[in-house]
């Protein structure tokens, strides 16, 4: 029974690494400026992730195959070099492989968490609230209008609380219940909580990042192709987050002009 | 060396009923009602994730008598979306607490630990009997949830703020459940402080002649490093579900900042802060996880040993690895929260240490790997089950890779990737600690041998169908499925569905198969070939005494420790070992290093 559990693993081994290996199932191709460096990280964690787990899993059902039950008379062997010659190879082998993976991988997170959006970044407001986004662009004064939640009401359609009677700034807001961007136009999405936690995630912009209620958090980045995307919640936020998603339109200029016309028309 | 064994028995031999089977001072009894407590909690769990996993590959299905116990939550036996995730709390919060906290470390932890340093039993046997009858209060506590109010909370095992602060406006069971949950996880907190306190105690006090620190086998090392844990994480844990109850009942708002609106109403908490609770909340879970693996680790290296029959290539290394993972796991908790709105430079902090851990993981499998090499490795039941924890610890450690680091975790945070990854190192390697550990020492604490045959076919089916269930799990989340959905809407995920389907399929199988294992429990426990004292001709103390052994484990008198703990490969009177309470000098080929 000990080969054929060695067989086993072997099998098991292999196939897990075959959908790996024909990419049959990955994340949709990037439409971001900063994404490239995501990628590469992950295909480089890849190999060595998949070089770990089939060497280990290939060892341990090659020493089982070799030494399940050997008659007692066998003969005691210990592993040359013993314990120390294995903790030397993990500390640099395995020690220097993930410190690599950290060090490498800090600019990737960097490019993402750690720089300012530029100075002509489009602002755009992302409201999540139990179980919708919600979208608000500043208008032509550039500015966004106070919140004030005890004016929410979505019954009526007052989904960030505006009060244009006496805040002038949000008279031009405009809001919208799917989001368009200009293509290749950094973006700096402000994001606000209106109830419980929730995320913003766009698979193909390589962006993911939490609502935190209480702390306005951004992001910032860049869209470089054309088309329709899904935003989706990916923090659970009650019994309708299975629900909760938005679509994103990436534009050319001249349609998203069009588009932002159009939603000003019907605020 | 001398003797440090106090005299630590206070109580007498039980005489009444109650006293020998219910309310026990015998840590022997209090770790086999641990054990069933466990037991009766994995098959609740496992039942909870057949219904899950039914649902999730055909949303539509009716399944039946689900109507019966939740008119609202299945009406005609389909799940309504919050009623799933209800479900799917209450399956990881009994897992992770009242199964891979439970079964390794106080169920075996309190049978074998005082046995295996030589002791009567543990030096507060009331704090013991009190630490098992807290734990199924919070047990019953947990459970009425789903009987009471609304039924039980929605929020995940994790509970995260403010969804689990403000109320039932914000869902069904989000009142009562929350505060319900709140209180059970607090005093199963309790309970545990009350065991880590024995356990440290134990180790450190009761050592019989003999037994010095570095004599101490593998799994009381992993106990007593895992108690060390205990006592510092659920200490953190108990105050912040006390402080989440008071957001409900007394009108504070640790948790809850102002300004936040819930069905048009402004709610009326202010000045909390929602990423406290994370912080509180990962600063307990991560050495949590590491609580539920590191007995494992320990009884794996036990069996492992008494069935290669040499001991491993060094004991002292592998003693340090599960050292260091306790200590880093107090540094890594971070990882949780990459894209939690934390100060993106400490995400940076945290992922160092996530990727250092991978080293004392990665000695650790190297160390069981190459001490295979040269052994006279036996194939059995408890032997299997260890092997394949090493083959699990492997699958589940490697995706750490990719969640260790913040930028991939952009990618894979919330989605499958994350659900397959834990249920490989917890619900499948720990688990199968479990079995190894019962498959090894149900002779000793019955008096029975269990059936080889249904263990084998439990382990087969065990081993094929979790890496069947959990192994596409990282594929879905390659791709981007996002976890905790009740049902798949998102364009992109229609697709998957048929992938959910089978894996769906695998479940139930591998599910049917534990099945096995339970009748194998049940019917050896009754009817199975009497054990002798030592049936896999093991060295430590535990298989020094009778089977099963007196209530005061060693029949009144104290072993007095001559030996390491694994002296196999030699050449005894009795065969290819020498026990640890054996005065027989023999000539070794494995000084201890």
């Amino acid at each position: 029974m000990g080969k054929f559990f060695a067989i086993t693993i072997l099998v098991i081994a292999i196939l897990s690494a075959i959908p790996i290996v024909m990419h049959t199932w990955e994340a949709p191709a990037d439409i971001s400026t900063h994404g490239h460096l995501i990628d590469e990280q992950m295909s480089e964690t890849m190999a060595e992730a998949g070089i770990s787990f089939l060497a280990a899993q290939l060892l341990l059902a090659f020493f089982i195959w070799q030494f399940s039950n050997r008659g007692t008379e066998s003969k005691l062997k210990s592993f040359p070099g013993g314990a120390k010659a294995l903790v030397i190879a993990a500390l640099l082998v395995v020690g220097v492989e993930v410190l690599a993976l950290g060090v490498f991988g800090v600019k990737a997170w960097a490019d993402v968490y750690l720089t300012p959006p530029s100075a002509s970044a489009m602002p755009i407001q992302v409201q999540a609230g139990q179980f919708a986004f919600y979208f608000r662009y500043p208008g032509p004064d550039g500015k966004f209008g106070a919140i004030h939640p005890e004016r929410i009401n979505e019954g009526s359609q007052e989904f960030f609380g505006l009060d244009k009677e006496h805040d002038v700034e949000s008279r031009d807001d405009i809001v919208t219940a799917e989001m368009a961007i200009p293509v290749n136009k950094e973006i700096h999405l402000l994001m606000h909580a209106k109830d419980v936690g929730h995320s913003f995630f766009v698979r193909e912009l390589r962006v993911q990042q939490d609502f935190v209620p209480g702390l306005d958090v951004s992001l910032h980045f860049t869209a470089t192709k054309i088309g329709r995307y899904e935003i989706v919640c990916t923090q659970l936020c009650g019994l309708g987050h299975y629900n909760m998603k938005a679509y994103l339109d990436v534009l050319s200029n001249d349609d998203f002009n069009e588009w932002m016309k159009k939603e000003a028309a019907m605020q | 060396m001398h003797d440090t064994s106090a005299q630590a028995v206070q109580h007498h031999a039980p005489t009444s009923f109650l006293r020998k089977h219910v309310f026990s001072l015998d840590h022997k009894v209090i770790g086999k009602q641990y054990y069933a407590l466990a037991l009766a909690a994995a098959l609740i769990g496992m039942a909870l994730s057949w219904i899950m996993r039914i649902h999730l590959g055909w949303a539509n299905a009716a399944i039946p008598g689900l109507q019966t116990l939740s008119p609202n939550g299945a009406p005609g036996g389909v799940l309504t979306p919050e009623y799933y995730l209800q479900l799917m709390t209450m399956h990881g919060t009994i897992m992770v607490f009242f199964v891979l906290t439970t079964a390794p470390f106080a169920a075996f932890g309190n049978y074998f630990l005082p046995i295996q340093v030589g002791a009567e039993d543990m030096p507060f046997p009331r704090f013991n009997m009190m630490s098992f009858w807290v734990t199924f209060t919070a047990f019953l506590v947990l459970v009425s949830s789903f009987f009471l109010g609304d039924g039980p909370t929605l929020g995940g095992w994790t509970q995260y703020a403010p969804l689990n602060a403000i109320g039932s406006s914000a869902g069904p069971g989000q009142g009562l459940g929350v505060v319900l949950w709140m209180i059970s996880i607090a005093l199963f907190c309790i309970g545990q402080l009350l065991g880590s306190l024995n356990f440290i105690s134990t180790t450190l006090d009761l050592r019989v002649k003999g037994m010095s620190l570095m004599r101490l086998p593998l799994s009381a090392w992993a106990w007593f490093i895992t108690s060390c844990m205990g006592l510092t994480a659920f200490s953190v844990l108990m105050p912040a579900c006390i402080l989440v109850i008071l957001d409900h009942v007394a009108g504070t708002s640790f948790f809850v900042p102002s300004g936040l609106v819930l069905n048009d109403q402004l709610v009326p908490h202010s000045g909390g802060s929602t990423l406290l609770w994370q912080h509180l909340f990962w600063f307990f879970g991560h050495p949590e996880v590491y609580i539920a693996i590191v007995p494992g680790i320990g009884i794996v290296s036990h069996i492992l040993i008494a069935n290669m029959r040499k001991p491993m290539l060094s004991q002292r290394v592998l003693i340090y690895c599960m050292g260091a993972l306790a200590v880093l796991s107090y540094m890594v908790y971070g990882h949780h929260m990459f894209v939690s709105g934390m100060n993106p430079v400490s995400a940076l902090a945290f992922s160092f240490p996530t990727l250092v851990i991978t080293i004392p993981a990665t000695i650790t499998v190297l160390i069981w790997v190459f001490s295979l090499y040269g052994s006279r490795l036996r194939i059995n039941s408890a032997s299997l089950f260890a092997l394949g924890f090493i083959s699990m610890f492997v699958s589940g450690g490697v995706s750490g890779f990719f969640l260790a680091q913040p930028s991939i975790d952009i990618m894979l945070h919330a989605t499958y990737f994350v659900v397959g990854h834990f249920h490989m190192v917890m619900g499948v390697a720990a688990m199968f600690g479990i079995f190894a550990g019962t498959y090894f020492w149900f002779p000793k604490m019955s008096g029975r041998m269990m059936n080889e045959t249904l263990g084998k076919v439990h382990f087969w089916l065990s081993f094929v169908g979790t890496y069947c269930i959990f192994m596409p799990f990282h594929y879905l989340g390659l791709v981007g499925n996002i976890r905790r959905n009740s049902t798949f809407v998102f364009d992109y995920v229609q697709p998957l569905i048929p992938v959910h389907q089978l894996i769906t399929v695998a479940a139930l199988i591998t599910g049917a198969a534990q099945l096995v294992f339970v009748y194998n429990l049940i019917h050896s426990r009754f009817w199975g070939k009497p054990a002798p004292d030592n049936p896999w001709e093991a060295t430590s103390l535990e298989w020094s005494t009778a089977t099963p052994p007196p209530w005061d484990n060693f029949g009144g008198k104290h072993p007095v420790v001559y030996h390491d703990p694994y002296q196999y490969g030699v050449q005894s009177s009795v065969g290819d070992y020498v026990m640890q309470a054996s005065p027989e000098q023999v000539k070794t080929d494995h000084e201890e290093k």
